[in-house]
């Protein structure tokens, strides 16, 4: 149940949202709504000024490389009513991406936007400061995206594996996976789970 | 004879007006008045979470250290309550009263800071700041003698805590918790009347409660403009919901307002410690989870009330032991989306004060 313990099922939000703004609601799951990219402001407006969800605060806004898209994913809450929307928006141009800003309705979303633009590189239309945060004007590229380090030869970033996992030896390690740390042997090697023996 | 006047700029920094963490801002002035303001971060960037995603979600707890370096206690606690609720970990009952213990500790530790530093800009130069180091100091003795760090602590776990504290370590807690109401009259007394310190913060840096909710304000710059909202009441997590403690909040929203809920806090969190120090009880301090942790497919958005306010982390999981996505919701960047409106029309000494007051964590912003 990783669902934060007030945050509003994706159903009912989908639902209200939906019926309020014909056609914005794209997807939907327990946890989340998508919305059509173009209507994200309009989506987000109707949350912060219906009286059942008063979203009245972006919480969070961030963005996750999907590598075929985007995904930009706002937490949106109600200090009244103590609950959390989530919603999320859908980039589906990976090369040149580009959302509405959430800045009319939401005055906080002027640095987190910000970040997004600078650390993934998509771009929001009607910020009214889109510049880059942390990194400087020029510098090449966009970290966050997966394949900022350009690795080839079907190689993804990220954790495959554990440090010093072998990996032919996966589905052993697999099976090991409940072992806890007093039950591991000493020699494994440090604090992995290493199968190597 | 008129002289015309001409805006000019003037750069502060890169350093913190009060030199903790480093931090540039672009003034341009008309006189005495700011017309524009720009904030240039990014000095302390060290890609925190393209960093974690390479790394298991237990490699990734010192990196939360480094960012918030004075609440370490907090975001280590944050990241561990969002892994736990992404893998489904249990936690055992004396180590939630541990994390409460601590992450309030944090909390006095910081506001010490945040206020000391604060009653800094403001111009009573460094003697009210060392009055409340020499809480601080004792708190940090805790940590060490607990964990053997002072401010970079690494001592959440995931599932737990890593060390029991040390016997020595309760009649030193019960001390400190004895004597902090009288500590806190005392900083009180240093400041409350000062007529000097009373014209630089009130009604200097006004927030309106509607601003702060729609900038996204939290924490102590949310509630000194009068927003009872703490994630320890609103979605309390450890043991909170058995505590008894007050959420206080400002009225107009000033520099004063923000300092005032920080004094308060702190009064609270003694509340607080007293409460868990009656309660805690025996027991294991960690849960044993297995060395090889890859959660199910799946996204979490974790949330603590820190020192800064609310802190959030937001984990995508693919099923490899690395996150696919680890965000920070780090509430000292957030809090300064309301900059320009702070600033713009004041003069340059009281714009100094009212980012003093945002409490505002370099290592926190950059990450």
């Amino acid at each position: 149940m990783p669902a934060g313990e007030r945050q509003l099922d994706g159903h009912r939000v989908a639902a209200r949202l939906g019926a309020a703004l014909p056609g914005v609601v794209t997807h939907v799951t327990d946890e989340w709504v998508e919305v059509e990219p173009e209507r994200v402001q309009d989506a987000l407006r109707w949350l912060r000024d219906s009286e059942e969800f008063d979203a009245a605060q972006l919480s969070d806004l961030t963005s996750v490389d999907r590598h075929t898209h985007f995904e930009v994913v706002y937490h949106l809450q109600s200090l009244d009513l103590n609950h959390q929307v989530v919603v999320k928006a859908l980039v589906a141009d990976h090369d040149q991406p580009s959302l509405p800003s959430a800045y009319p309705v939401y005055k906080g979303a002027l640095l987190q936007e910000r970040e997004v633009y600078d650390l993934m590189g998509i771009r929001f239309a009607d910020h009214p400061d889109l510049r880059r945060l942390l990194l400087w004007e020029g510098y090449p590229g966009h970290p966050l995206r997966k394949d900022f380090l350009g690795i080839g030869g079907g190689q993804t970033s990220g954790l495959q594996r554990f440090p010093n996992e072998d990996p032919s030896s996966r589905d052993r390690q697999l099976n090991r996976d409940n072992l806890t740390s007093q039950e591991m042997p000493r020699e494994a090697g440090g604090h992995t789970a290493s199968g190597g023996h | 004879m008129t002289t015309a006047n001409e805006p000019y700029v003037l750069n502060i920094g890169p350093q913190h007006p009060s030199t903790h963490g480093v931090f540039r801002l672009r003034v341009v002035m008309d006189g005495e008045v700011i017309r524009d303001v720009d904030m240039i971060v990014g000095y302390l960037h060290r890609s925190m979470e393209k960093l974690a995603e390479e790394r298991t979600y237990t490699q990734n707890i010192p990196f939360t250290d480094r960012a918030d370096y004075l609440a370490a206690m907090s975001n280590n606690l944050g990241l561990c309550l969002a892994v736990e609720r992404l893998a489904g970990v249990e936690v055992p009952e004396r180590a939630s009263y541990l994390r409460v213990i601590f992450a309030e500790l944090q909390r006095i530790a910081s506001h010490a800071m945040a206020n000391g530093t604060m009653v800094s800009d403001a111009g009573a130069w460094q003697t009210p700041l060392l009055y409340m180091f020499r809480e601080r100091e004792k708190i940090l003795d805790l940590f060490e003698m607990t964990c053997g760090a002072r401010l970079t602590t690494n001592y959440m776990r995931i599932g737990g805590v890593s060390f029991d504290p040390p016997p020595e370590f309760w009649p030193a807690l019960r001390e400190l918790v004895d004597e902090m109401p009288a500590r806190i009259d005392e900083y009180y007394s240093l400041v409350q009347d000062n007529e000097i310190f009373l014209a630089r913060t009130q009604n200097v840096g006004v927030i309106s409660a509607a601003d702060a909710i729609n900038g996204s304000l939290v924490g102590p710059a949310l509630r000194g403009s009068g927003v009872p909202w703490d994630l320890r009441k609103a979605e309390p997590y450890c043991v909170y919901d058995r505590m008894d403690f007050e959420v206080p909040v400002g009225r107009r929203g000033d520099v004063f307002d923000r300092f005032m809920v920080r004094m308060e806090e702190v009064r609270q969190s003694t509340r607080i410690l007293q409460q868990a120090i009656a309660q805690i009880p025996d027991g294991p301090h960690k849960t044993e989870i297995p060395l090889a942790l890859r959660p199910a497919p799946g996204e979490v958005y974790g949330r603590v009330e820190g020192p800064r306010g609310e802190l959030g982390f937001y984990l995508v999981s693919d099923g490899t032991p690395a996150p696919y996505r680890f965000h920070v919701r780090a509430p000292s960047l957030i809090n300064l989306s309301l900059l320009k409106e702070m600033a713009v029309g004041a003069s340059l000494p009281d714009a100094v004060v009212a980012l003093g007051s945002l409490d505002i964590v370099v290592g926190d912003i950059d990450r």
